[in-house]
């Protein structure tokens, strides 16, 4: 089974969010119930309790191999299907969702994660292969209550629309901070050309890494 | 995806045990070694590949990078391309190699593929990646796609009726022009193989893309010296700027003294069904004034062989164009 200890006092963070200090998650999933309910008059507190997570149903197969992974410093002792590609098993099995699944093929960067220090595709990684390795998802570079550097700029710059490639986008941001990158923001354009952003908010992104660049508040 | 199991050896031998009951290592394998896995894992989600195991390759001892005695370097075969980019003997030595590797895929996929993954590196051909469409590369005798088809970014030199697909590796072009040596262990023991020998033409079996048997592990590529006095670099040109297949490039390696060029290495990316060396290239610039009539020669005899496809043609120019401009730039005043 996942680390269930840490997963609880997950939900339990998320259930103690009151309305006014809503998670992108909850907001949406209060979004999608109001939908719901748009002819039952308004929508109360008492509907919009954020649903109980369950842990999502795995499909281990007979096949299933023990692996023991070390995400954000923590280990997990897991029985998975050797087909899991990392960004499944931190998603569905650790219930780490900050890593996104865009194209699943590599080719967006959503999933980026780092892998021993360095950022790497976690949709086109076994888990199974990276037993002896340390893995750092976005949950392990800062939280909302003490927020990476790159994070606070990504914030303070606006580097995102929809959001969802910005899990990816501050991985390899981050990354890139240890990097032999040059100093122009045309530098930062190459350097960040494995993370697409649907929504266009490339010119944000590179102005939030280069005020982290040039700001001396590098490292993670 | 197909499920399979894994094995993890302890070494050499064992990974070489570990694949060698295998009918083929070429298309269509029942195992394949596993290293970075940024070609592989995308080929078995498409259904492409479907092996029945997968020999883990990453904890054995072939993450190296090292002079040789000789001024060489040895590269080992799970050596990551960023490292690889930017070691320091490759950016003093072999500028080539360093440039052709970064003007590829993006910073996370290079830190995850190796050396010899990328020497194995599949085509993008949009034929081969969709087991819904004939190909036979994927599938032996079900037609050729391209031909007649979406062939724009596909091969003009080294085709044939039964395949036109492109390698697509900028490693390779550069691997090709510092005239490197693969060198792998099998069954019967240890063999060199030069990298011009390494990958084969499609001619009538596109299935069959390089000369490794059942059981061949590669476990390092050699480099030789460099030249003296040589200066090299990699030209990609493609549809935008960054993380893009080439459809054009060159790889020169040129020696020259007081305007005349003594030695010239020339290969080409995005324009052959395996790494293009161009020795007819070689020929036009050696012992020749490095003018740009020299290079118009060169670039001539480099395409004299071209077979345009419908969508292709445009690439014979490109490549001539591109040859020139990387022949400029590697003999202009430094």
């Amino acid at each position: 089974m996942p680390d269930e200890t840490a997963s609880n006092e997950r939900h339990d963070r998320d259930n103690r969010l009151a309305f006014g200090q809503s998670t992108r998650r909850t907001f949406l999933s209060r979004l999608g119930m109001a939908g719901l309910l748009t002819s039952a008059g308004p929508v109360t507190t008492a509907f919009a309790q954020p649903s109980v997570k369950e842990p999502l149903p795995s499909s281990i197969s007979k096949d299933a191999v023990p692996v023991t992974l070390t995400v954000n410093g923590k280990k997990h002792d897991l029985r998975i299907d050797p087909r899991t590609t990392l960004l499944d098993c931190l998603r569905e099995h650790l219930h780490l969702t900050g890593s996104k699944k865009g194209c699943d093929h590599g080719q967006c960067g959503a999933c980026t994660v780092h892998i021993n220090g360095r950022r790497q595709l976690s949709c086109l990684a076994f888990a199974a292969l990276h037993e002896s390795d340390e893995i750092t998802t976005i949950e392990g570079i800062g939280q909302p209550e003490k927020m990476h550097p790159m994070q606070a700029a990504f914030v303070k710059c606006d580097a995102y629309q929809c959001g969802y490639c910005t899990s990816g986008q501050i991985m390899s941001a981050v990354a890139l901070l240890k990097e032999p990158c040059g100093p122009e923001d045309a530098d930062v354009k190459e350097f960040m050309s494995g993370n697409i952003c649907r929504c266009g908010a490339y010119p944000n992104i590179v102005a939030a890494i280069q005020q982290v660049r040039q700001g001396g508040k590098a490292g993670s | 995806m197909k499920a399979f199991q894994l094995t993890r050896p302890k070494d050499n031998a064992q990974a070489i045990a570990a694949t060698a009951n295998t009918k083929t290592a070429q298309q269509g394998a029942e195992i394949r070694f596993i290293a970075g896995g940024t070609t592989l894992i995308d080929l078995m989600k498409l259904n492409v590949e479907q092996p029945e195991n997968l020999v883990d390759v990453n904890r054995l001892a072939l993450d190296k990078v090292e002079a040789t005695p000789d001024g060489g370097l040895t590269i080992g075969a799970t050596v990551r391309n960023s490292e690889l980019a930017w070691h320091p003997l490759v950016r003093k030595n072999y500028r080539v190699l360093s440039e052709a590797i970064l003007s590829g895929a993006t910073a996370q996929i290079r830190n995850m593929a190796t050396t010899a993954g990328n020497l194995l590196q599949r085509t993008r051909c949009v034929y081969f990646r969709d087991p819904a469409m004939p190909c036979n590369k994927r599938q032996p005798g079900s037609g050729c796609g391209a031909i007649n088809g979406f062939n724009r970014n596909l091969a003009i030199l080294g085709t044939s009726e039964q395949c036109i697909a492109t390698n697509p590796s900028d490693m390779n072009v550069a691997m090709a022009a510092l005239e490197a040596t693969i060198h792998v262990r099998g069954t019967k023991g240890e063999r060199a193989i030069p990298i011009g020998d390494f990958h084969v033409l499609p001619g009538n079996t596109p299935q069959r893309e390089t000369v490794l048997e059942p059981g061949d592990l590669i476990t390092h590529v050699t480099l030789p010296p460099p030249a003296p006095g040589n200066r090299s670099l990699y030209l990609k040109l493609r549809d935008r700027m960054s993380y893009e297949f080439a459809l054009a490039s060159a790889a020169v390696v040129i020696t020259a003294a007081n305007g005349t060029i003594t030695r010239a290495r020339i290969a080409m990316g995005g324009v052959g069904t395996k790494p293009w060396r161009s020795t007819e290239a070689e020929a036009e610039l050696a012992d020749q004034p490095a003018t740009e009539a020299t290079f118009r020669k060169a670039a001539d005899a480099a395409v004299r062989d071209a077979k345009a496809q419908s969508q292709n043609g445009f690439k014979i120019e490109l490549t001539k164009r591109c040859l020139v401009h990387a022949l400029k730039l590697a003999t202009q005043p430094a």
